[in-house]
């Protein structure tokens, strides 16, 4: 049989798979076929091995048939990006000083998805090592927009937005510090996920900025989110930062509100007097800010008055912790080596040879902000900072419920039209405060701007508000300016 | 009075024993394959992050409180960068402004290394903080290996304060901590499996003054002797830079056992920005009042205390109490056996100069010492209690090393029951008087020493058996009357 799945949800999935409509082998397949067609206009996938995907898919099946499935989603497939390790996997964060390497052991996100018997399918492009918005610092291929293959998909996780907007797989994992699910998802038309820092454990994320990272969904729609997010989070012993289990299901009870009455929605005016803010998205976010108002939502002026320094402290704190968390990469126990005579070339040559410009930049300037001498000038004064973001959030959240904020200040760009590193990095202007704050937020696909290219909104909760912010985000969902966001390629 | 004051201070570090590794589950052990003790957070693999030992934690604190050190409420992890092969991260997770334990100090006294005497001395403790181990390098003909058994091992550094003047207090300062991690059950502190681990920091100034001079670091020494022996080097070779006019530049030098001397490491130039910063992976610590007082309740005697009890409640002498003190198990083993003994001093005197002799004659180390001390204790109430004379003691004592037989058993089977008959020895006196004739005239001549003689021939006559003071009274009585 021959399906279309290029808008299949993982609800939809699991009722399709429960229905006997559809094998797990059927619907992989289905997937794997588009994938093969778009992929080479695409690039969302660093690697798509086929028999690996069908042979879970085969095992999920045959689970099914003797009603050994693991969960309703068991024979879902779902994309992982290529910073999350994947045991017997290659795990190279698009960069040339991991090629070659095969990970030993499973992320503990990826434990958990097996545990319920998904399909692990395929990796995803990024930004190497995460670091950038919009895909092109990958050292091995660049990945385009499904909306437009002349632009980016944003970033870094833009190989998972891309791969779920153009139909390619149903779900993705993604991993953000400073927006990297968000920002990509907005642009992809997308919905991506970033919980509360410490809800799901970074065990197995190859580590930016450990203070900031936190793996996510992205997904076709929000309760698709939640149901990844149930799948994932909770306390692991593996990583000492993992908040408590909860034992809340985010999927359970998702669409219960039937407006929003009472709810208080804060507009922060600082995010809208941000220079470069482009016309029409911000004509978007008035659209959406009426669809809260019509559902019954209060919207309140908050201030987030330090959030003007969020994008500096971010590449204060970011890069002071990439600096350390990337120097194991040295081919002294795995990876890429070049060879040389003496300890100190190896180091050298190596590292030289292995990073691209984007990454040497930050471990540089992460290494000079915790020198002695500058690291009170810098990292400390950075941390304060940090601290005053978080305080504002707090303060924040005395008025209203969750926080709605644009996602970018732009549609996705052409590819090379940021070229100056400064620029890229006002991409993610938005979304750097939720990481440094540590709180929960997510980017749900609002309209389609002018240009032909979708447009997400941000809203963002309090530390452990995922419950809340979820159920805003699927109400706002049913009621957007748009419904579908179907790309035309 | 020497020209220059010595000021000397110990950053040591001391391997903590913990069923597991610091921040992983791989198991803290010695003398294993290379790499068969490892896992991918050990070595530093793409993706892992470490999970705290709460064993190493709170035994790093009890080692705080055995030192009077001030337990921080709030402490917290931080990374240490730099690059060295045997470092799997190329950071190295460590504690820099917040230690597990702030100011303390420790006691000294008794004998240095060179056997002088010691004037009783506080040492003062710095800070005591806790990290973990790097792996080792093994170099040969043409490359070198990476050995990562040792890394993520909990590895603890005390920091003293300047406080030692000579190699002798280094030397008992360094004997005094190692006592304190055995006592406590800390750490083996066996240095020959590189347990314990020394950096000496030292400076010269002229006697008197009040400002210190240039120091210079002496890296890695491992044994106690190097230490001593480091330092006493150094401490010349400074003095001869100063006498000549010259000045110590700060550096980091090496010690060569072979041939006894310091060498250049590095310069204070070339040292590395560590770029400390707070671990991101690992929430601070914080201890409550009930915490500390928790591991408090659990500390064990310390070996100061137990000196003092030694000699205050058991009749000791000081000397005595060191020597017992000195290694955990010994001290143990006499404790148990004075609640045994009906005097603890004599059990004392047998352990000195019997027991440690012989198996320091037989190159056995105290922890496998065969000797029960229950029946150490029997041997000395059978002497005490005059069933059997000191000679035969020996004899039993000797028997005890095979193991098995109690001293009682050992007595009866060898039938070294004391013989304290009058009518019994007499025999033997006479015999002995009649078979010597010209002693008994160099006797009557007045020279009483051969005394001695006709003691060693009832001795004989009595295979040792004879007692002895009855012996002395009827040979006197039968030779006076020759």
């Amino acid at each position: 049989m021959s399906i279309s799945v290029e808008n299949l949800t993982i609800h939809e999935s699991a009722s399709l798979l429960a229905d006997k409509k559809i094998s797990s082998v059927e619907l992989c397949k289905a997937y794997v076929d588009r994938a093969r067609k778009l992929e080479p206009k695409i690039k969302a996938f660093l690697k798509l091995n086929e028999e690996e995907i069908f042979s879970q898919a085969k095992a999920s099946d045959e689970r099914r048939v003797s009603g050994k499935s693991l969960s309703p989603y068991d024979g879902v497939p779902v994309a992982i990006k290529d910073n999350i390790t994947v045991k017997g996997q290659s795990c190279t964060c698009a960069s040339k000083i991991l090629e070659g390497l095969n990970s030993p052991y499973d992320a503990t996100v990826i434990k958990k998805l097996k545990e319920k018997g998904f399909v692990l399918y395929g990796r995803t492009n990024m930004d190497e090592f995460a670091m950038g918005s919009s895909c092109e610092n990958s050292s091995f291929q660049k990945t385009a927009n499904p909306w437009d293959t002349n632009c980016v998909p944003g970033g870094s996780s833009g190989g998972s937005a891309a791969s779920v907007a153009a139909g390619e797989v149903t779900a993705a994992l993604g991993s953000d510090t400073g927006g990297s699910i968000r920002q990509p998802a907005s642009l992809c038309g997308v919905v991506g996920f970033k919980p509360t820092y410490g809800r799901i454990s970074r065990y197995g994320l190859i580590a930016f900025a450990s203070s900031l990272d936190q793996i996510g969904p992205i997904t076709r729609d929000v309760e698709d989110a939640a149901i990844l997010t149930d799948a994932m989070y909770g306390r692991d012993s593996m990583d000492a930062t993992s908040l408590p289990s909860t034992n809340e299901s985010f999927a359970e009870g998702l669409g219960s509100l039937k407006d929003l009455k009472g709810v208080r929605i804060g507009l922060p005016k600082e995010c809208f007097e941000v220079e470069g803010l482009d016309a029409g998205v911000r004509k978007i976010m008035d659209k959406s800010i009426q669809v809260f108002k019509d559902l019954g939502a209060e919207m309140v002026q908050v201030s987030l008055p330090h959030s003007k320094y969020a994008v500096a402290t971010y590449y204060v704190i970011a890069t002071a912790e990439a600096s350390a968390n990337l120097a194991r990469f040295d081919g002294i126990r795995y990876g890429k080596r070049v060879k040389t005579d003496g300890l100190l070339e190896t180091y050298l040559e190596t590292r030289g040879a292995g990073f691209g410009d984007e990454v040497k930049r930050r471990i540089i300037l992460g290494t000079f902000v915790l020198s002695s001498g500058y690291y009170d000038a810098y990292y400390t004064k950075g941390q304060k900072v940090r601290t005053l973001i978080r305080k504002d959030f707090q303060e924040a959240y005395r008025k209203c419920d969750v926080v709605l904020t644009p996602v970018s200040p732009t549609t996705a760009f052409k590819f090379n039209e940021k070229s100056d590193p400064l620029q890229m990095y006002l991409a993610d202007i938005f979304t750097i405060s939720t990481n440094l704050a540590g709180i929960c937020g997510i980017s749900v696909p609002a309209d389609v701007h002018e240009n032909g290219l979708p447009v997400g909104i941000q809203l963002v909760g309090p530390d452990m508000g995922e419950k809340q912010l979820l159920r805003i985000s699927h109400i706002f969902e049913r009621n957007r300016p748009r419904k579908e966001f179907i790309p035309g390629i | 009075m020497s020209k220059y004051d010595v000021v000397i201070g110990l950053e040591v570090h001391v391997q903590v024993r913990t069923d597991s590794k610091m921040f992983c589950s791989c198991p803290n052990r010695f003398g294993q394959e290379p790499n068969t003790m490892v896992c991918p957070v050990c070595m530093g693999l793409p993706g892992v992050m470490p999970y705290p030992n709460r064993e190493a934690v709170r035994k790093t604190v009890m080692a705080g409180l055995m030192c009077g050190c001030e337990i921080a409420k709030f402490s917290k992890f931080d990374r240490k960068s730099y690059f060295y092969p045997d470092m799997p991260k190329n950071y190295q997770i460590s504690q820099y402004d917040l230690p597990l334990c702030g100011k303390g100090k420790l006691h000294v006294c008794g004998k240095g290394f060179s056997g002088a005497e010691l004037p009783d001395k506080s040492i003062g403790i710095t800070r005591i903080h806790l990290e973990e181990d790097v792996g080792k390098l093994n170099h040969f003909a043409g490359y070198s290996g990476i050995d990562f058994n040792r890394a993520g091992v909990p590895l603890m550094e005390i920091v003293s304060e300047p406080d030692m003047s000579s190699a002798d207090e280094a030397y008992a300062y360094l004997t005094s901590l190692k006592q304190i991690m055995q006592y406590a059950d800390i750490s083996d502190c066996d240095m020959e499996k590189g347990q314990m681990r020394c950096d000496v920091n030292i400076s010269l100034k002229l006697a008197g003054a009040k400002e210190f001079g240039t120091k210079v670091e002496i890296k890695n020494l491992n044994s106690f002797r190097s230490a001593h022996r480091s330092i006493e080097h150094e401490i010349i070779r400074q003095a001869e830079v100063l006498d000549a006019g010259g000045k110590i530049t700060q550096e980091t030098r090496g010690w060569t056992d072979d041939r006894g001397e310091t060498y250049l490491l590095r310069s204070k130039e070339s040292a590395h920005d560590y770029r400390y910063f707070p671990e991101p992976d690992l929430l601070p610590m914080t201890f409550s009042d009930e915490d500390i007082a928790k591991i408090k309740s659990q500390l064990p005697e310390l070996p100061e205390q137990k000196r003092e009890r030694f000699v205050a409640t058991l009749g000791l002498t000081p000397y005595d109490a060191q020597v017992l003190t000195l290694d955990k198990t010994l001290s143990d083993y006499f404790d148990e056996g004075a609640k045994l003994a009906k005097s603890p001093k004599m059990l004392a005197n047998w352990i000195i100069t019997e027991l440690l002799r012989e198996l320091n004659d037989r190159n056995i180390p105290f922890e496998n010492n065969p000797v029960p001390v229950s029946h150490l204790v029997e041997l000395v109430e059978l002497v005490s209690g005059g069933t059997i004379t000191g000679k035969s003691a020996k004899e039993v004592f000797s028997e005890l090393f095979a193991g098995g037989k109690t001293p009682k058993q050992i007595v009866s089977e060898k039938g070294l029951v004391q013989i304290s008959d009058d009518s019994a020895i007499e025999k033997f006196v006479i015999t002995a008087i009649e078979q010597n004739p010209t002693q008994v005239k160099q006797y009557k001549e007045g020279k009483t020493a051969v005394m001695q003689f006709f003691v060693g021939q009832v001795m004989k006559q009595s295979k040792g058996k004879a007692n002895p003071q009855i012996v002395n009274k009827l040979l006197r009585e039968k030779l006076d009357q020759c």
